[in-house]
């Protein structure tokens, strides 16, 4: 057993290198190349400076897809994050009930992102879906496809269906990690429901809060297919997210230079986001440990 | 085989967890590392380890320098406090486990987890269970075999029994000091209880906040404390302190009190002193004709069925006496206390030792 | 506060017990506990003793019979409407309220008024010597502090049944033990609660309570008090589960008030009926090494220094032979003989602790 400290192993490490580098750095590295040129076609480039940057900041369509954008990943975290807190405080803890839960929660998780979309497109539809067909009968005025509200109505329910399993699951992981005696010590200080969820089960679910929060707005900021399957971004632009505008203006229109921007900066704001998210909730973590 | 620390010490964000540390763990010997928690026992062991690296000062294994050496490169066995062992394996694949890394063969293996296992007193029938379906004291001998067949050369225990039953760990201790001769190995236990090392014997390292307040043969460390910390930590319960001035034949303490020197303190210089003695030195009966006097006030009795702990109110300091027989006293109730000269350690105002108990060069 | 009475109470966690190895307390326990005293359920893990605590609390209900509060039936009774305060092995604190909050949580949510929350938490406060750090949060505190602060809402309620400690002092340091459990030893006599302490530590046990009662298996083996655990076990096992080490068993034959162990006489206090399945069973306590040619030869195996006294431990045959010997007093050069104090010695038959002609 005498071994001697070398750098060997950094050639173990190597294959995940390139692997990176290929599927990471080089096409991020190719969206900036792109982002400050112009092009007319036949591989020729043109130098375009921050031409590209400035057009994508004024523009005025992108903005109100940003604020879109905004509005709709605060609906679905005010919806989300309660609801998935009260479901996985509500699910059984032990037993056969348990597992089954689990696997119920599951479920839409495992279901690819256009499958979902299609589901909802066809269940929301008036003439043969069977949610629009049902408010129909009800009387109800119902139908995405016209209506900008309802647009958006079932563009978040189909969100809050497919995405707070996650949130609930990841609660459940918390809540599982406190110990019996916490319990039977509230119900021996007479502690009610409420002041139990309070005291010992939000402070336990604290972490894992935080990445529920991270996860769900980083996707929601993300969205793109659920909404183009069901809405194509409509009617109008009401359902037109980031993501969409972006996939509009590089593959619809191939302005390649104003979308490799677009992307960028993009990608900046849910980087900023996501930091300010962190270091926010950690901060107050902390803060309530003084 | 020694393990020499060098002035090794550890910082961790500014904060001293181990002062620059001196000893020399000698072949063959069992060694206490005595101290309440938090004191910095298991920093130390696992400096010992190799599982962190010093801040300062070296660690020299066999008179090579080892510092900086992977503990995966060093004959080291630990033990935890918590029950560690694989549990998708059986007890008797966990032992031979380290065995296999190393590619000892076949044949070998099996002498050797069964010789273990022996040690340990594991049966035939639990060498095939998985640990988890074990008791506890048996998912800690599981780990105390597996640690024992590396013939380690260093085998560090950190509070291996703690989470043990009572009569359990007095069964497991009874044990320890034996494998401890059979395997030749230095054995580094590490321990809250002043008890436990009394009854392991060997070296005794006591550690009071991140420093050695004394490092030798555990008897002689109980009975000639070299200062009051040393005391303060291996005294169980708590060693009795008071504080007191001489001048001329007698100590004076708290309001105006006073009392003779009498005995071996009467040899003692003018000025302020602390005087301890331990809870079974304290006697509610005179035990001799010249026996230091004190007033008290009884606090609480608990009594343990042959013998019964009172604590005292003595001025401001709260005291305890071990005494024989069962004494139901009354709250409240005054008592006259008494201690015989020859078991109070005399300790100065900077807490070394002045002069030990002089029972304790007796016994 | 209130008497505690266990009515043909037996658990089991399987619906349809089969084997006695089913029942985590066997059919069936009656006792009842005086108002007021200190208790300790004492035995090894897997015994029953937190069982049967639960029990009490209202955290199990058992699979048989009843329990009282009083006059009170409260077996179908809720936890919360039991009045009771239990303190458990790991320190329960609310990480995110301060000190203060954590310790008046209890009486709030009992509806008391602001001041005479107040008043309780202070003085609970200065009993757990936690005055200083009241208004700090929970969290970050050491496991010591914490375990100080479930104690604390343990005892703030005034008007309980019974105050029930599981292990409470499992996560602190020796020297910090001593000093909780008198503080808690002073409560009770100050306040005098119904306590009932869970422990496997003998000490702890001994010490705490004014009737132990030690169980084994999912049985009540013996209460008694501190003295008579020592000096009477009413079971081996009591014998050897309190005292450390525990007492010495050796099988024997008895004539008349003479005891033979493997050919060697050991004289008696009393006359007992001879029979099968005798032991006798001596404490290391009243067990003396000597020279010369009375008692029972032994070879001398080990000797532990513990500070207050020696542990000769002796091999006699192929049984162990304890002798406690107290400080400073000489370990006698060829001392190869054991004796024991013939009216300490006592007799067991199946187990089970029989008196002598004339004894209690």
């Amino acid at each position: 057993m005498n071994k001697t400290t070398n750098h060997r192993a950094w050639f173990l490490v190597l294959p995940v290198l390139v692997l990176v580098a290929f599927s990471a750095v080089i096409p991020l590295m190719t969206v900036v190349n792109y982002s400050v040129q112009d092009t007319f076609g036949n591989n020729e480039f043109f130098w375009a400076g921050l031409e590209w940057f400035e057009d994508v900041l004024s523009s005025e369509r992108i903005r109100d897809a940003f604020l879109r954008q905004i509005l709709f990943s605060a609906i679905i975290l005010a919806i989300e994050i309660p609801l998935g807190i009260v479901v996985a405080v509500n699910m059984p803890k032990k037993g056969v009930w348990s597992s089954v839960c689990l696997i119920l929660m599951a479920l839409p998780l495992l279901i690819p992102w256009n499958v979902v979309g299609t589901i909802w497109q066809v269940f929301g539809r008036v003439d043969i879906g069977l949610l629009g067909h049902t408010l129909a009968a009800l009387g109800i005025d119902y139908n995405y496809t016209r209506d900008v509200e309802d647009a958006w109505i079932t563009v978040v329910v189909m969100d809050v269906w497919h995405w707070t399993s996650l949130v609930a699951l990841l609660c459940f992981a918390g809540l599982k990690s406190i110990p019996d005696a916490y319990y039977q010590a509230a119900k021996i200080d007479s502690a009610s429901r409420w002041k139990v969820f309070r005291y010992i089960e939000l402070p336990k679910m604290q972490g894992v809060l935080l990445i529920a929060v991270l996860l769900r707005f980083m996707d929601s900021f993300m969205i793109y297919t659920e909404p183009f399957v069901v809405t194509g971004g409509g009617p109008g632009n009401a359902t037109t997210f980031l993501s969409i505008d972006l996939v509009k203006m590089a593959i619809g229109q191939f302005d390649l230079g104003p979308a490799a921007a677009f992307s960028i900066v993009y990608f900046l704001i849910i980087l900023l986001f996501s930091y300010v998210f962190y270091t926010v909730m950690k901060t107050l973590e902390k803060a309530e440990g003084k | 085989m020694t393990l020499v620390l060098e002035g090794a010490s550890k910082v961790v964000d500014g904060e001293v967890w181990i002062h620059p540390t001196d000893l020399t763990l000698a072949k063959g010997t069992m060694n206490v590392l005595l101290g309440p928690t938090l004191s910095g026992k298991t920093s130390l062991m696992r400096l010992m380890a190799g599982l962190d690296q010093p801040s300062e000062g070296r660690i020299l294994w066999e008179g090579e320098d080892v510092t900086g050496r992977r503990v995966q490169d060093r004959k080291v066995a630990m033990v935890y406090q918590q029950f560690i062992n694989y549990p998708a394996m059986t007890v008797y694949e966990n032992i031979a486990s380290p065995l296999r890394v190393a590619g000892v063969p076949k044949a070998e293996i099996d002498a050797r987890v069964r010789e273990a296992a022996a040690l340990m007193k594991l049966n035939e029938r639990q060498l095939t269970r998985k640990p988890l379906e074990l008791s506890g004291g048996q998912q800690q001998r599981c780990a105390l075999a597996r640690a024992l067949v590396k013939n380690a050369g260093l085998v560090l225990l950190d509070e291996p029994l703690a989470n043990l039953d009572y009569k359990l760990r007095e069964e497991l201790r009874a044990e320890i000091p034996k494998i401890f001769e059979a395997s030749g190995a230095i054995f580094v236990y590490a321990t809250t209880e002043p008890h436990e090392a009394l009854l392991l014997g060997g070296n005794t390292v006591c550690l009071w906040q991140g420093r050695v307040s004394q490092f030798g043969p555990t008897p002689q460390v109980y009975r000639r404390p070299a200062d009051a910390t040393t005391a303060r930590v291996f005294s169980d319960p708590p060693m009795n302190f008071l504080a007191a001035e001489k001048r001329g034949d007698r100590l004076h303490y708290g309001a105006g009190e006073s009392v003779e020197a009498t005995g071996p303190l009467a040899g003692l210089p003018d000025g302020p002193l602390q005087l301890g003695f331990r809870p079974d030195h304290l006697h509610i009966a005179r035990p001799v004709e010249h026996a230091l006097a004190f007033h008290a006030k009884v606090a609480v009795t608990e009594i343990t069925g042959s013998e019964t702990f009172v604590h005292l109110d003595h001025g401001a300091d709260r005291w305890v006496a071990l005494v024989h027989g069962v004494h139901p006293l009354r709250y409240g109730a005054p008592a006259e206390i008494y201690v015989d000269p020859a078991h109070v350690y005399v300790f100065g105002p900077d807490e070394r030792l002045i002069a030990a108990a002089s029972y304790a060069s007796a016994a | 506060m209130a008497r505690i009475t266990l009515k043909d109470l037996a658990h089991s966690y399987s619906p349809n017990p089969q084997s006695p190895s089913d029942w985590q307390l066997k059919p069936t326990l009656n006792h009842e506990w005086v108002d007021g005293a200190a208790y300790a359920l004492l035995g090894p893990s897997g015994c029953g003793k937190s069982t049967l605590l639960n029990i009490i609390s209202g955290l199990l209900r058992p699979s048989q019979g009843r329990i009282l509060f009083g006059d009170t039936d409260v077996t179908d009774l809720p936890t919360a409407a039991r009045d009771i305060a239990q303190v458990f092995q790991f320190p329960v604190v609310y990480d995110t309220m301060t000190v203060y909050d954590n310790l008046a949580f209890p009486l709030r949510n009992k509806g008391a008024d602001a001041d005479y929350v107040d008043r309780r938490v202070r003085a609970i406060a200065a009993m757990i010597g936690m005055e200083d750090v009241l208004k700090r949060k929970a969290r970050g505190l050491t496991a010591d502090a914490k375990q100080k602060i479930s104690l604390g809402r343990g005892m703030v309620r005034e008007n309980v049944n019974a105050i029930l400690f599981d292990e409470p002092l499992t996560v602190i340091d020796p020297h910090m033990k001593w000093e909780l459990r008198t503080q808690l030893k002073a409560l009770h006599e100050e306040f005098g609660h119904t306590m009932i302490y869970v422990t496997h530590d003998q000490t702890e046990a001994l010490t705490f309570a004014d009737h132990v009662v030690v169980m084994s298996e999912g049985e009540v083996v013996q209460i008694g008090t501190p003295e008579e655990l020592f000096e009477r076990p009413a079971h081996t096992f009591v014998g050897y589960f309190i005292g450390s080490p525990g007492m010495n068993l050796l099988p024997a034959s008895i004539d008349g008030a003479m005891a033979t162990v493997e050919g060697a006489q050991v004289p008696l206090a009393a006359r007992y009926p001879g029979g099968q399945g005798l032991e006798i069973g001596v404490r290391p306590e009243f067990t003396r090494l000597v020279e010369g040619e009375a008692g029972l030869p032994v070879e001398i195996t080990r000797i532990e220094d513990v500070g207050r006294h020696k542990i000769i431990r002796t091999r006699f045959h192929d049984r162990e032979i304890n002798v406690l010997s107290p400080e400073g007093a000489p370990v006698p050069e060829g001392a190869r003989r054991v004796v024991f104090e013939p009216s300490r010695v006592n007799v067991y038959r199946d187990g089970w602790r029989i008196a002598g002609e004339g004894q209690a």
